[in-house]
């Protein structure tokens, strides 16, 4: 069992609200950006923002902040899989 | 140890009245056992579905162009057969019934961590069974893209794709709960004692494959997403005629479907893990090498899914890097094997019929996987890509390795979960003509694949017609056999005797508690000191 107990944790409402009016932010400035041409950058900056949408989500809104460690080993260790899997389709993608 | 209820007190999940009554007892329970049991109950009437299939493919295989079907029908039967198969009895079959029922028995827990969506789960199996079948009888007429619903065909064909991916999603929702419940359950319910050194090796073998369902079967939930979404909206990621890659589907597909070749098989893995030490009396040869080996598979099993794509068209670094890949599953692969075979060196061999149903499964594994290697062998892929020899290779793995392990922990835990017995003589009867039926069929196709019989052909070249008529033979022999065991066990189940608490003499905490167990499986929870099999180290059980 975590030694944590819940009501360590308990956050307002403002957090949420914040985190949830930043993600829209964010949204925005993804769909904004998308007029722009960036080249062969464009997936990259589009990555970058939806992995600093995702750290917020997972953190804040899923707990994983607040909660025992093992649960992030268990996001990283799918992340590292998914990572994995896409660098192997890029062997053959950027190979062809 | 747990002891065995109290008679007077005694009253089996069978029996036990709940909330509601008559059937509805079943459909809305949350006891792990009769879930488990309503999924027993489904996959045999799919694999009786899909093995009817099977055998008219094989009757229409009996001469040279037409015999009892045309060839859209032909390529209609193929598909169903492989989607019956695949995604309504191997994928669910051993975790999602034995899994189910044992899992949590097994580690000392009343029931799963979330029964409700243990329900749940169930329940979309069924919906996603029905929506497959129903694609059969609606507008449009049955699929006839095969089970690996390859793209730019799967996007144009006229026929019912849309509905049969929608049925694909569906069952892979009930998967991944399945999984979640499972790793939850294994982490959270464990009896006190029981570290995961101590669990036995079934466990661990389901709690590898709950990983691999929560983690690869999005990915192909998403990839029948897209394949729906072009063939509504036209949107061009997969159909090249749009500007996309009809390969990326193939990557996407297998990203998932290589992985499902371990869930189907890593459960079969740890049953025969369980099985052999409890029919040698020994303690199983490197508990800890085994526990290891199905880590091991699950996680380079996510690393090999192009080996399926050689002939694609795919990059030469790409189809190095999956070759080398693949070659390296055959490791912890043969560790398993070895080990098991090490358990039997000099153990007292009691010869009933799970144990003979899993030495026919050492073989025919051995024999799949073998010829395994012809195929992840880039230059040997190439002759034999897209020929019966595939099938044959195919049929060796996942039927004559998880389908048989399917029978034979059917055949090892039914006293348990019925509390009947069935007719030893007559499986082992009904057992010969499985191995005699299955070799004849399927080594032939092997000798017909080699010699350039392509996979999905309505029809062949004469001079493959004798060998394609003596695996038709095979076939009916086969399916003689599966009846003769399905009859048995039925009037087993019905006409049987009692069955004993523990019949084998196995020791793992199942076999400690009544035939069949009661709702919560347990008075009093057990404390765990020993490892699963200790008691045979110790001679304690001759």
């Amino acid at each position: 069992m975590s030694a944590h107990s819940e009501n360590e944790h308990v956050i307002g409402y403002m957090p949420y609200i914040t985190i949830w009016l930043t993600l829209i932010g964010l949204t925005i400035l993804t769909v904004s950006i998308s007029l722009f041409d960036f080249g062969t950058l464009t997936i990259i900056v589009a990555m970058i923002i939806a992995i600093i949408k995702s750290i917020f989500v997972i953190n804040i809104f899923m707990h994983i902040k607040y909660d025992s460690k093992v649960f992030l080993g268990f996001i990283i260790a799918a992340l590292v899989i998914l990572l994995v899997c896409l660098v192997f389709t890029a062997t053959d993608v950027f190979f062809r | 140890m747990n002891k065995s209820a109290d008679a007077s007190n005694y009253v089996s999940y069978l029996d036990y009245k709940g909330k509601h009554t008559g059937i509805w007892a079943w459909l809305l329970s949350t006891d792990h056992k009769r879930i488990g049991l309503m999924y027993l109950m489904g996959i045999i009437v799919f694999f009786t579905a899909g093995m009817t299939l099977g055998a008219l493919l094989k009757t229409e295989m009996l001469t040279a162009g037409r015999t009892i079907m045309d060839p859209q029908t032909y390529n209609a039967v193929f598909t169903l057969h492989g989607i019956i198969m695949i995604f309504l009895v191997i994928i669910p079959g051993i975790p999602a019934a034995f899994g189910n029922f044992f899992l949590p028995i097994m580690i000392g827990a009343k029931d799963v961590s979330f029964p409700r969506l243990n329900l749940l789960s169930f329940w979309l199996y069924i919906i996603g069974g029905v929506l497959a079948l129903s694609s059969l009888f609606l507008q449009g007429g049955p699929i006839d893209v095969g089970w690996s619903f390859y793209v730019p065909y799967a996007i144009r064909t006229n026929s019912n794709v849309s509905l049969a991916l929608f049925a694909a999603f569906i069952l892979g929702f009930s998967s991944i709960l399945t999984g979640l419940n499972f790793v939850t359950t294994v982490h959270r319910l464990r009896a006190p004692g029981m570290t995961f050194f101590k669990m036995p090796l079934f466990i661990w073998a389901l709690y590898s494959t709950a990983w691999i369902q929560v983690i690869a079967t999005p990915v192909v939930g998403i990839t029948i997403v897209l394949v729906i979404l072009e063939r509504m909206f036209g949107i061009g990621i997969f159909d090249p005629a749009l500007g996309g890659d009809p390969i990326l589907f193939q990557h996407l597909f297998w990203i998932y479907s290589h992985p499902a070749v371990y869930i189907m098989i890593l459960p079969a893995m740890g049953v025969v893990s369980e099985i052999i030490p409890t029919f040698t009396k020994r303690e199983i040869f490197g508990y800890k090498a085994i526990a290891y080996s199905s880590l091991s598979i699950a996680f380079i099993g996510y690393f090999v899914w192009a080996h399926h794509m050689f002939t694609s068209g795919m990059s030469d670094i790409a189809r190095a890097v999956f070759s080398l890949f693949t070659f390296l599953v055959a490791i912890p692969s043969g560790v398993k094997v070895f080990n098991w075979v090490a358990t039997m060196y000099k153990g007292s061999i009691d010869a009933k019929v799970p144990f003979l149903f899993v030495a026919m499964f050492i073989v025919l594994f051995s024999i799949g996987g073998l010829t395994g290697l012809v195929l992840g062998n880039l230059a040997t892929d190439i002759h034999v890509h897209g020929t019966y020899f595939v099938v044959a290779h195919f049929h060796y793995v996942m039927f004559g390795g998880t389908v048989m392990i399917l029978f034979a922990a059917l055949h090892y835990w039914f006293p348990k979960m019925f509390g009947k017995m069935y007719n030893e003589k007559i499986a082992k009867f009904a057992l010969v003509f499985i191995f005699i039926g299955f070799n004849t069929m399927y080594f032939t196709m092997f000798i017909l694949g080699y010699q350039g019989m392509p996979r999905r052909y309505w029809d062949y070249l004469p001079e493959f017609h004798n060998l394609q008529f003596i695996s038709a033979i095979g076939a009916f022999i086969m399916v003689t056999g599966f009846l003769i065991l399905i009859f048995n066990l039925l009037h087993g189940l019905l006409k049987g005797p009692k069955a004993e608490q523990n019949p084998w003499g196995g020791v793992t905490l199942e076999w400690t508690v009544p035939s069949p167990p009661t709702i919560e499986n347990f008075d009093e929870i057990p404390v765990i000191e020993h490892g699963p099999y200790h008691i045979y180290k110790e001679g304690q059980i001759k």
